[in-house]
């Protein structure tokens, strides 16, 4: 099998990392077989954002409507000062966008309660490492990227903590 | 032996109603064995390349039209090998009718049963409505792998000329009709990409001079099927000014919406010679030294470029 090692998943947040790996580990079909898997387990959104979809934001460079947000929340341990602050990912895109909503999966589970520090270190390529552009095409590979570039670039602009 | 031809009211009034077929047609089939043997195809074409794997209907192979159909490292389509071996490993022959459905209206579907007729494949139809009045009229679909015994395929070699416009043969059709299949903000120059889609952006904005505005999806009804024969001719006779005999090229961004216009001409219509320009604006709108207008009137035949 090809190796994907332009670089290497030490630089990941852990969850992402793993991520990647069950990827690279796989053949090119069984690697859409598990994006499909995470199309599915792309959990939808809370209500109060289901009813206010102005309250997201759609990421125009995918092929299918997606939706997104981010919120905050206080670190684990609660404490002033303790644990800095979580950021919630929230997405929405229609089960017949499959592709869409399995690229939205994987951030979900990668990026979903991390800092904003360790979303921003996530390098902008990384979807490249999921081992999918060839299967999926450069072309439809730019959503994913888009949508990533779309959460950091959220992330940034959030409030700076004291 | 093709199968045989659907007959119903709406498709008689088409030049050749042969190339369609209805859902309750489909169901039918299916019910009475007809995927046993090779002889009858069904073909799944979408545009997400994960869509089939949710859930198609029972029997249906899956055709990608980017990893399938496109040649990897030339912009053009795959050659008669590769198209041999693909429809083999179908379960396609040269003989077997194929029906092609798909997500969007069959836009991708349409896409598909064009390159199938670059191939000269020779019984090839669409299913009218598509994946969508399939899934709304509750019938069967299922995520059970269809393993096909393999088709028997010759190495047939495209023959472009008949149906494929290259920029070459547009700058030497002006003078004759164009459709620019492409939403009015594509048309105008006010935007180089489809609504959500800015990857696949152009430089410039506009379209070909003298080209026709008549996006796409005009053709296409609510349930996705095909609209009526004279609901057809009201669109691209009276208000493209389409005549008969006229020998037409139709383009849009990457040549996939220009083939569900193509069909409809081709098929529908009955018009003989109509060409897709698969480069389309993701092409002329990039090429160097070709001449396009801005804004919503069609403009004229360009100096230098009038026909002798």
């Amino acid at each position: 099998m090809r190796k994907l090692g332009l670089m290497n998943t030490s630089a990941l947040p852990a969850a992402l990392a793993e991520i990647v790996d069950d990827f690279q580990a796989l053949e090119e079909a069984e690697r859409l077989q598990l994006l499909l898997e995470f199309s599915r387990e792309l959990p939808d959104p809370p209500t109060r954002l289901q009813d206010h979809p102005e309250l997201m934001e759609q990421v125009v460079e995918c092929q299918s409507p997606l939706f997104l947000t981010i919120e905050t929340e206080p670190g684990v341990d609660g404490q002033p000062g303790g644990a800095p602050e979580r950021v919630r990912l929230f997405f929405k895109a229609p089960p017949e966008a499959p592709t869409t909503r399995g690229f939205a999966g994987v951030l979900h589970e990668g990026l979903d309660g991390l800092s904003p520090a360790e979303i921003l270190a996530v390098p902008d390529d990384m979807p490249e490492l999921l081992g999918l552009t060839r299967a999926i095409t450069p072309l439809r590979m730019r959503g994913m990227t888009a949508m990533l570039g779309r959460i950091k670039r959220k992330v940034a602009a959030l409030p700076q903590q004291g | 032996m093709p199968y045989p031809v659907e007959q119903n009211e709406k498709f008689s009034a088409y030049a050749h109603p042969e190339r369609l077929v209805s859902t309750e047609w489909l169901a039918a089939a299916l019910e009475g064995g007809a995927l046993d043997g090779g002889k009858l195809v069904v073909v799944e074409s979408d545009e997400d390349v994960l869509l089939y794997e949710t859930g198609h209907i029972p029997g249906a192979v899956k055709i990608d039209w980017h990893t399938d159909l496109n040649d990897e490292v030339t912009r053009d389509y795959v050659d008669g090998e590769a198209f041999a071996a693909l429809a083999a490993a179908k379960g396609i022959s040269r003989d077997s009718t194929v029906v092609i459905y798909g997500d969007k209206s069959n836009w991708w579907a349409a896409y598909a049963l064009w390159v199938f007729t670059l191939f000269g494949h020779e019984d090839v139809r669409l299913l009218d409505g598509g994946r969508d009045k399939w899934i709304a009229e509750g019938r069967p679909i299922t995520t059970d792998r269809t393993v096909p015994a393999a088709g028997d395929y010759p190495v047939v070699e495209r023959n472009d000329a008949p149906i494929r416009a290259f920029k070459e043969d547009v700058l030497a059709h002006f003078g004759k009709p164009l459709i620019d299949v492409r939403s009015a903000e594509e048309y105008t120059g006010q935007r180089t990409h489809m609504p959500a889609y800015p990857e696949e952006g152009a430089l410039r904005g506009g379209h070909i001079p003298t080209a026709a505005s008549i996006p796409w999806a005009r053709a296409a009804a609510e349930d996705g099927t095909y609209r009526s024969r004279p609901e057809l001719e009201a669109l691209y006779l009276e208000e493209a000014g389409l005549k008969e005999g006229d020998d037409v090229v139709a383009y849009c961004r990457i040549g996939e919406r220009s083939s569900h216009t193509w069909f409809a001409l081709k098929y529908l219509l009955g018009f003989d010679t109509v060409r897709n320009y698969d480069g389309s604006w993701t092409e002329w709108g990039n090429a160097v030294r070709v001449p396009i207008v801005k804004g919503a009137d069609r403009g004229t035949v360009p100096a230098g470029f009038q026909k002798q």
